[in-house]
């Protein structure tokens, strides 16, 4: 067994950065992560990091915008600690060598970004996020931060009591990718899950392969709940074959979409007759549907982009990336032919219910980056506002978990306070497969002989984790996990995805019962211990499976239209009944919904609801 | 196989619901019915289309399997797969077919799909090249693909990594600047040096540059292209100022396995897939080398 103060789980923006602060607290602490940290997925933003850093603009700005961006559906508390401690948390990272863009006078660059009342969006390059990881990464090396990479962790190591919010995180249980060792890895302090986004759970995103949202899943099923999961952010420019991002910088420059007829869609067609392509992102991607659905889309699928109108010397001067993109990963050539794209899987605003210091209602259990929800981003994500929140949300959860004194938190988490069950009807039974006690992985059925003593409750774990994988690797025939993933995805990408109706989320739900029982017979091909990606990857797709249920849950749930959250029949806001987050708690594989108001009062002021109208 | 079983259920379910809906009155329905049925045959047909077109353009696929404790695996081989070809698939996209549809067992290092992670450089039709960056439409089929050279296969694919992040870590690839920059206040860069540095900054650590190398290969100390590359970084980096820091820079870098065992055949330059001139950086350095033991004279 391995023994640290702190863990941290995952080694992209919030993972190093919650490293590097529980370090600076003095803590003992290791990251365990499936990737080598510079693989992770942090590396592919391109725009850039929103900081009030200059004069004329304030946090009290980038606050407001945020807080409007959310669709008043952020936590004051949470969105003002965002907009306070970027600035910070910016320079810092500037002082650990970030290549920022610069200005004439040296300093670094800002530039404007959708939603924003101020130019505030620090950047480098259009690789803000690959400079943004590295430069975290060579910090964690200086420090000697001990990094155990290629180790895959399957769950956290939690106490059994009754009430999740009794329960403590002793540890968690990885499985080393190499040679297929499996080994307990107890936390003094604390566990910090920052194991990004679970774009996986659909066919078509901007994610990695690696993005299978495994930190929510080991949250959700030790008793966390995982807050708003319904709000999904999907961008309208991605290439077809691949979910490789083309930046809203195209569109920026003068670049338009058109239809298979020909036709210039978002004017021809009225979804958008005064921002055209320029509209927001839900907005230009429920267009783009539409015209995919009615058949006028390309082969079905997709419409196009088309920037060759600006000319070459102007494409070659600001858009060079976005030819060298479409020419590697989609074999088109941007200066000749327009671009085939289609809308994405992008963001999850919703996550791992954390309060302003990244811990969750288990004691030493923490969540930081997309896969917590703090919540700043509310219903819709503003471009440039992930970044600034790995960094302070992750330098805040290392700093708690490493002991730090940070006050009281405002934001409650938990099944408790001011909270409301929901009674909606589910058309068929959430939550594990075959539930009724037998074989549920939560240990709480184990005789009632509630484990306090940390060492065993993490070799409990190991134990339990090594028989799943032994019967996992044992069986000789049955399902391969890439047929039941694809059919998970599917269904996603039809019923829960920019539209959603009431008949295909219930159908979604139904879909995901069934995957659930097809789950029951997956086996795992590789006999090998060394390196098995199938074994792995299987995991994985269970991870998926329960993150599906919850976005398909909350979005039947929430019938109103709020922020990335369409619904046919509810095509307004309703703010009387719905200023409050959806939350889904596990309760042993029967997945219950609760509602919890939103926070709107801030430090000195109350944010109004208003028209989210640009 | 109990997935084929609700699926088709699904299926038959669904096409029930159809008929239900042909035989309903409301004329909006009827037309509703009739384009879904037309909708599925022509579905069927273009999918019939689609299956005669990729019987005639299927990729072959060489790949080469190892695995040290399975047996039949454990000497080293030649797999082949045969993968219908699409416009724009990568050589990464055709592997990950091979493995969902084929052979799950297949392994391979893989994430982000756009170049920006490192995980997949691989030896393709024998050169090194990032698998999720290479269309294939741009290779000779067959397509062979390997581990990358002069590193222990771990299985299949995959390659170990360990000597490579220790050469990247020896020299020391971290920011040492000024300690007591003020707070809350950054340090000023102009943009020519900004500009100096960036194609520097670009590295993804996929090691294609290191295994290109003959000199690496033939010397296992050897620094290798990109940790130069990473030391150049913050060699040129005008915010890292102090002289002593420089030195201490040159140091690492001029010892016996360091920049002089660069023999400029621009292997390393050739591969990199974010076209960093590496040879040039690795040339700048030996000159700063020179100058700097000049001043000692
Ligand atoms: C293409 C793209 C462009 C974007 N551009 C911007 C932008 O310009 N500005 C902005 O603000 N935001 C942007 N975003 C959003 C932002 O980049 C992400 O939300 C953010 O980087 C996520 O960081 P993270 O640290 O939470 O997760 P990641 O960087 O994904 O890291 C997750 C880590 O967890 C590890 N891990 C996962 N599961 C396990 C497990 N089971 N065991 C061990 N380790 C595990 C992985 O190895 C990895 O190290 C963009 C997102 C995408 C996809
Ligand atoms: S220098 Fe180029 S080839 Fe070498 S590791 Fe970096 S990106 Fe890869
Ligand atoms: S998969 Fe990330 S670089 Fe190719």
């Amino acid at each position: 067994m391995y023994e640290h103060d702190v863990i941290v789980v995952g080694g992209g923006g919030a993972g190093l950065r919650a490293a590097i602060a529980a370090h600076e607290e003095g803590a003992d602490v290791a990251i365990v992560t499936k990737l080598h940290p510079v693989r992770s997925h942090t590396g592919a933003a391109e725009g850039g990091i929103n900081a009030a850093l200059r004069e004329g603009d304030d946090w009290e700005l980038h606050a407001y915008d945020t807080m409007k961006g959310s669709d008043y559906l952020g936590d004051a508390p949470a969105v003002e600690t965002l907009a306070q401690d970027a600035p910070e948390e910016v320079i810092q990272i500037e002082h650990w060598g970030m290549p920022f863009s610069r200005e004439d006078d040296g300093t670094v660059s800002q530039r404007p970004f959708g939603g924003l009342s101020f130019p505030r969006t620090t950047y480098a390059g259009a690789e803000t996020g690959h400079h943004l990881l590295h430069t975290m990464y060579e910090q964690v090396v200086k420090r000697g931060i001990e990094v155990y990479d290629e180790w895959y962790v399957q769950d956290v190591a939690v106490t059994d009591e009754d009430d999740p919010n009794e329960r403590t995180c002793h540890g968690c249980v990885a499985m080393d990718i190499k040679t297929g060792e499996i080994a307990g890895f107890k936390a003094k302090n604390g566990v910090i899950l920052a194991t990004g986004g679970p774009g996986q759970a659909f066919d078509h995103t901007t994610n990695a392969v690696a993005n299978t949202g495994d930190g929510y899943a080991i949250a959700y099923r030790a008793g966390v709940p995982l807050e708003d999961m319904e709000f999904v952010q999907f961008h309208p420019t991605t290439l077809p074959s691949t979910g490789v991002l083309i930046s809203e910088g195209v569109r920026g420059e003068g670049g338009i979409l058109f239809n298979a007829e020909g036709e210039r869609f978002m004017f021809e067609h009225g979804y958008a007759n005064n921002e055209g392509e320029l509209a927001s992102r839900d907005v230009v991607s429920r267009a783009e549907l539409t015209e995919v659905n009615e058949g006028r889309g390309f082969e079905d699928e997709y419409v196009m982009l088309d920037m060759r109108h600006l000319g070459e010397e102007r494409i070659m001067d600001r858009l060079e990336n976005i030819l060298h993109l479409a020419e590697d990963f989609e074999g088109v050539d941007g200066l000749v032919e327009p671009m085939p794209v289609k809308p994405g899987q992008h963001y999850q605003m919703g996550g791992v219910e954390t309060d302003e210091n990244g811990h969750t209602c288990i004691d030493g259990l923490y969540a930081a980056g997309e896969t917590a929800c703090v919540s700043v981003h509310g219903a819709n994500r503003l471009g440039g506002n992930a970044l600034p929140e790995l960094i302070v949300f992750g330098a805040r959860a290392g700093k708690h978990a490493a002991g730090a004194d940070m006050g009281e938190s405002k934001i409650e988490t938990g099944e408790r306070g001011d909270i409301e069950y929901d009674d909606t009807q589910m058309p068929v039974q959430p939550g594990e497969a075959g539930i009724s006690g037998a074989g549920s992985a939560t240990a709480a059925a184990d005789g009632g002989a509630v484990t306090q003593d940390p060492t065993a409750v993490v070799e409990r774990e190991v134990e339990a984790e090594r028989e799943r994988v032994e019967e996992m690797l044992s069986k000789e025939e049955g399902v391969k996990h890439s047929q039941i993933r694809e059919r998970l995805q599917k269904t996603m990408t039809q019923n829960v995805n920019v539209f959603r109706e009431e008949e295909g989320v219930k159908q979604a739900l139904r879909d995901i019962r069934d995957i659930r029982e097809a789950y029951e017979d997956v086996y795992v091909e590789d006999p090998s211990r060394t390196f098995n990606t199938d074994l792995q990857h299987t995991i994985e797709t269970r991870n998926l499976i329960d993150i599906a249920e919850t976005i398909a849950m909350g979005a039947l749930v929430r019938d109103e239209f709020r922020g990335a959250h369409w619904r046919k029949e509810h095509q307004e806001r309703k703010d009387e009944e719905w200023l409050k987050h959806t939350l889904i708690g596990w309760h042993d594989g029967e997945p219950q919904v609760f509602f919890r108001p939103v926070i709107l009062e801030g430090e000195n002021k109350t944010y109004e609801p208003k028209e989210r109208s640009y | 196989m109990s997935t084929q079983i609700p699926e088709q259920e699904a299926e038959a379910e669904s096409s029930a619901e159809a008929e239900a809906d042909a035989s309903a009155e409301s004329p909006q329905e009827k037309r509703m019915a009739k384009k879904a049925e037309s909708a599925s045959y022509r579905d069927a047909q273009k999918k019939a289309q689609e299956e005669i077109e990729a019987a005639e353009r299927a990729v072959q696929l060489k790949v080469f399997r190892y695995d040290p404790e399975v047996e039949g695996k454990q000497e080293p081989r030649f797999d082949e797969f045969h993968v219908p070809f699409t416009k724009g698939m990568t050589v990464l996209d055709a592997l990950m077919y091979a493995r969902d549809h084929y052979d799950p067992s297949l392994t391979f290092r893989h994430s982000c799909r756009q170049a920006v992670c490192g995980s997949d450089a691989m030896f393709v039709n024998g050169q090194q090249r990032l698998c999720c960056k290479t269309q294939m439409s741009e290779l000779e089929w067959p397509v062979r693909v390997e581990p990358l050279p002069h590193q222990d296969v771990v299985k299949d694919l995959v390659v170990d990594m360990q000597h490579f992040y220790d050469q990247m870590h020896s020299v020391e690839p971290y920011f040492q600047g000024d300690e007591n920059a003020p707070s809350g206040e950054e340090q000023k860069q102009t943009r020519e040096n900004r500009e100096k540095i960036k194609m520097s900054t670009r590295c993804i650590w996929c090691g294609a540059c290191m295994s290109s190398c003959n000199i690496a290969a033939g010397d296992n100390e050897y620094l290798g292209p990109a940790a130069i590359n990473k030391a150049y970084r913050f060699y040129m980096d005008e915010r890292e100022d102090q002289e002593e820091l420089e030195e201490h820079r040159l140091r690492i870098l001029e010892q016996e396995h360091g920049v002089w065992r660069c023999q400029t055949q621009f292997s390393c330059t050739e591969v990199c897939p974010k076209d960093i001139p590496l040879t040039e950086h690795i040339q700048e350095l030996k000159r700063e080398a020179v100058k700097n033991n000049l001043k000692f004279w």
